[in-house]
């Protein structure tokens, strides 16, 4: 990705927000995932420019926590949620079924962009699980065969 | 709550029930309420978690102290008609497991929940009405500092976030750093996965913890607090930030709290998705934008923390706690409890366990009654195994410790841990090896890897229990398995990897003989790891559907319609599709 001024502009204005203060990265880099999607090196180093530090450090905190991601999701990011309820309840079992159905793997995203496939620990409804979320629409006790449904209501659309 | 109200419909806005209806019942029962006419009459209040998770959504109807279960847009007409207009109770909707329900009441006692799902959460007034912010007047305005300290200190409360450290001691210590500014830090990074007490608690009654923190600031010293807030949590973060607004308004923070000189304010700070920044240590290194690594204690966060000021790190339960402590006092705080244990704990029930959810019970009530008389017994009426407490760094418990009244140091002497109270469930299904390559798999990914044993000791752990699932184990490697487990946990750099092979230790004391089957008798006791099974097709019930055999991922299936299939072995990778898919009963394991 190059990045047009326009949106050099905009994270100076995310920076800017926030004082300029490399203390506040990890609160502009949330806020800069939001508008861009994901993290690419010539974002972060942007960033890296504006709070006056340098890529090395952005990189380090980017490839640290798990929120924030260097590649593009799908126009669908499905998160299946691996934690200790939903894993005692199936999750893993969903999770392979995603897999063959999307054909991709963990971490990855489908040919035509549409759907991208990753894992999250526990999104604190375990009373629900196993969990599966598909953007911000949280899908509950998900079998087997509720995999294609949940994949149905999408690619109608 | 209103009593301008005829009736108040509390609706539970927790995320498990706001996930499980497809559709905003809020809205839609205040359209129609208006629709039948009663929106002056009937008040409807959002409000967090009656502890029925798995049954969602629910709704009580005030002052009836009736609840409804598993609503749908269907159910709501019904529920006018029938309940608001005409007095009958929808009995179909009420959740009748009267076994259950008295349970689920009977042996808790709320202290940190007290207010959960009893008050809008986004309203101030409601909170302020339940003796909300007295607890910080009166500390404000009748004691010192050191006397709020030491009835802290006298209630006997412990650390909710794991590690069981007396709050009163940690305020004292942090109080006595001298330095010209001090930080109060609220610990809700929560990353136990499978826990979600803190989240409950600052969805349903956040301003327990904003009070708790300003008389946190009071004794310790501090005008500046910080939440420290997983980003998962989108529900928690906005209804945080609408009382923190309110709490301003009313003057409650800000300058010259009550026309004291004591000044207060609260930022949020968000976390991003790693565990270790739960690790006081690690989460003030996040604050500060930094890789959330962890540092070697001391200096102890009390002496230097945020930006090397004295900083005193609380979790979000043990806030919670700190009002009703001032409120009714620290005598009846120290009256509930075990000797050691004081007050009440917050566990998440989660796993093959009927009722699903929160629940907060006094130190000392047995595993036996949190699991059968709250937690109304296992799913299916399977026999119970294990119950995992204390998450990636606790243990199991099992049969034998079902009568063990929980508490801080009954369940380390256990072989397990408190931890922050996740409680996860287990029936004879689950096969033990395999829960301890599960939480083995977490360490590895969450490790921060900057000490070695955690970075290249959990992941050479993880492949050897790799190794026993999957068939290639042998007993020379139960011995290393063990050995190398003593030696992660001797020689790590913070609490992480210090406690990580607890799940292996702890599963090899109490389930030593599943191990065994693992690598002498090359069986899995419990049937879930499938690499030693062979899926086999039935011929009296197989009808030559073909289903099987289009869903296999490798085509290992083969046979005409209407003849039996037979599965190549060679092939087949034993992923059980063809089984959960076969509509006859006839794919069989052995
Ligand atoms: C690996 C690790 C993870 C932790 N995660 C949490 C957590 O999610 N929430 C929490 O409150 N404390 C957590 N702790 C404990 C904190 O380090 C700290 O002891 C606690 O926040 C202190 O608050 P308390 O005294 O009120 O319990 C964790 C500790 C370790 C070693
Ligand atoms: S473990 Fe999946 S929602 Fe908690």
């Amino acid at each position: 990705m190059t990045i047009c001024e326009n949106n050099v502009a905009k994270i100076e204005i995310i920076c800017k927000e926030f004082n300029y203060d490399k203390g506040e990265l990890i609160n502009v880099l949330h806020k800069t995932q939001t508008t861009f999607g994901y993290l690419p090196e010539e974002v972060q180093q942007i960033v890296a420019q504006n709070l006056n530090t340098s890529l090395a450090h952005v990189y380090g905190v980017v490839s640290f926590y798990s929120f924030f991601t260097m590649t593009p999701k799908g126009k669908f990011p499905i998160n299946i949620c691996t934690g200790t309820a939903c894993y005692v309840r199936g999750a893993e079992k969903v999770l392979n079924e995603f897999k063959t159905l999307l054909k991709i793997k963990v971490g990855e995203t489908t040919k035509d962009d549409k759907f991208s496939l990753s894992n999250l620990r526990c999104v604190g409804a375990c009373g629900l699980a196993p969990v599966v979320l598909v953007g911000e629409k949280v899908y509950g006790r998900v079998t087997l065969d509720g995999v294609q449904k949940i994949l149905d209501d999408y690619n109608e659309s | 709550m209103s009593i301008k109200y005829r009736k108040n419909l509390l609706i539970c806005s927790g995320s498990s029930c706001h996930d499980a209806s497809n559709f905003d019942l809020m809205d839609f029962i205040n359209v129609k309420l208006k629709e039948y006419g009663l929106d002056d009459d009937i008040q409807v209040v959002q409000s967090v978690c009656f502890n029925k998770c798995s049954i969602g959504p629910n709704m009580i109807v005030y002052p009836d102290n009736v609840e409804y279960s598993t609503i749908t847009k269907s159910d709501i007409d019904d529920i006018i008609i029938e309940h608001l207009l005409n007095g009958r109770i929808v009995e179909r909707l009420v959740y009748n497991d009267v076994n259950i329900i008295s349970g689920t009441h009977k042996k808790q006692y709320r202290i940190a929940l007290r207010n959960c799902g009893f008050i809008d959460p986004e309203a101030i007034e409601d909170y302020i009405e339940k003796d909300g912010y007295d607890a910080l007047a009166k500390c404000l305005t009748t004691f010192t500092p050191e006397e709020v300290t030491q009835q802290i200190i006298k209630s006997g409360l412990r650390g909710r976030g794991g590690g069981g450290f007396p709050t009163g001691v940690k305020w004292d210590i942090t109080s006595k750093s001298v330095a010209e500014q001090k930080y109060v830090v609220c610990n809700a990074d929560e990353g136990d996965p499978g826990a979600f007490m803190d989240r409950s608690i600052l969805e349903g009654d956040p301003h327990s913890v904003i009070e708790a923190m300003a008389i946190c600031g009071y004794c310790i010293g501090a005008n500046k607090g910080i939440v420290y807030i997983r980003a998962e949590y989108p529900l928690a973060i906005k209804r945080l930030k609408i009382a923190l607004d309110q709490a301003k308004e009313y003057g409650l923070l800000g300058s010259q709290i009550f026309g004291t000189d004591f000044n207060f304010t609260i930022d949020i700070k968000y976390g991003a998705g790693a565990f270790v920044c739960g690790e006081e240590t690690a989460l003030i290194h996040s604050m500060e934008g930094l890789r959330g690594e962890p540092t070697l204690k001391p200096p102890f966060p009390s002496v230097s923390g945020y930006l090397k000021y004295p900083t005193n790190v609380n979790n979000v339960e043990t806030f919670a706690n700190i009002p009703a402590i001032i409120n009714k006092g620290a005598d009846w705080f120290a009256s509930i409890g075990t000797e050691k244990s004081k007050g009440t704990k917050v566990f998440a029930l989660a796993g093959k366990i009927n009722n699903v959810g929160l629940i907060e019970v006094p130190m000392g009530t047995t595993l036996r009654e949190v699991i059968y008389d709250i937690g109304g017994g296992i799913v299916d009426g399977k026999k119970f195994k294990a119950v995992q407490t204390g998450g990636p760094s606790g243990g199991c418990l099992t049969e034998k410790d079902l009568d063990l009244p929980i508490d801080f140091d009954s369940l380390t002497a256990a072989g397990s841990m408190m931890g922050s109270g996740g409680m996860i469930v287990m029936d004879e299904d689950d096969c033990m090896v395999a829960m301890a390559k599960f939480y083995l798999e977490f360490t590895v990914e969450e490790s921060c890897g900057k000490c070695v044993p955690c970075r290249i000791g959990n992941k050479r752990l993880h492949e050897m229990l790799t190794k026993l699932c999957d068939g290639y184990g042998t007993p020379e490697d139960l011995d290393l398995l063990r050995n190398l487990s003593v030696v992660v946990k001797d020689t790590s750099l913070c609490g992480l990897g210090q406690t990580s092979p607890n799940p292996i230790l702890s599963t090899m004391a109490n389930f030593y003989d599943e191990y065994h089957a693992h690598v002498v008798d090359h069986k899995c006791p419990s049937g879930q790891c499938t690499s030693f099974l062979k899926y086999y097709i039935d011929e009296e019930n197989c009808i030559g559907c073909l289903v099987c055999a289009r869903n296999c991922p490798v085509n290992a299936i083969f046979g005409e319609k209407k003849k039996l299939h037979i599965i190549n072995h060679e092939i087949c990778i034993k992923c059980g599709i063809c089984m959960e898919r076969c509509k006859f009963d006839a794919i069989y394991i052995k």
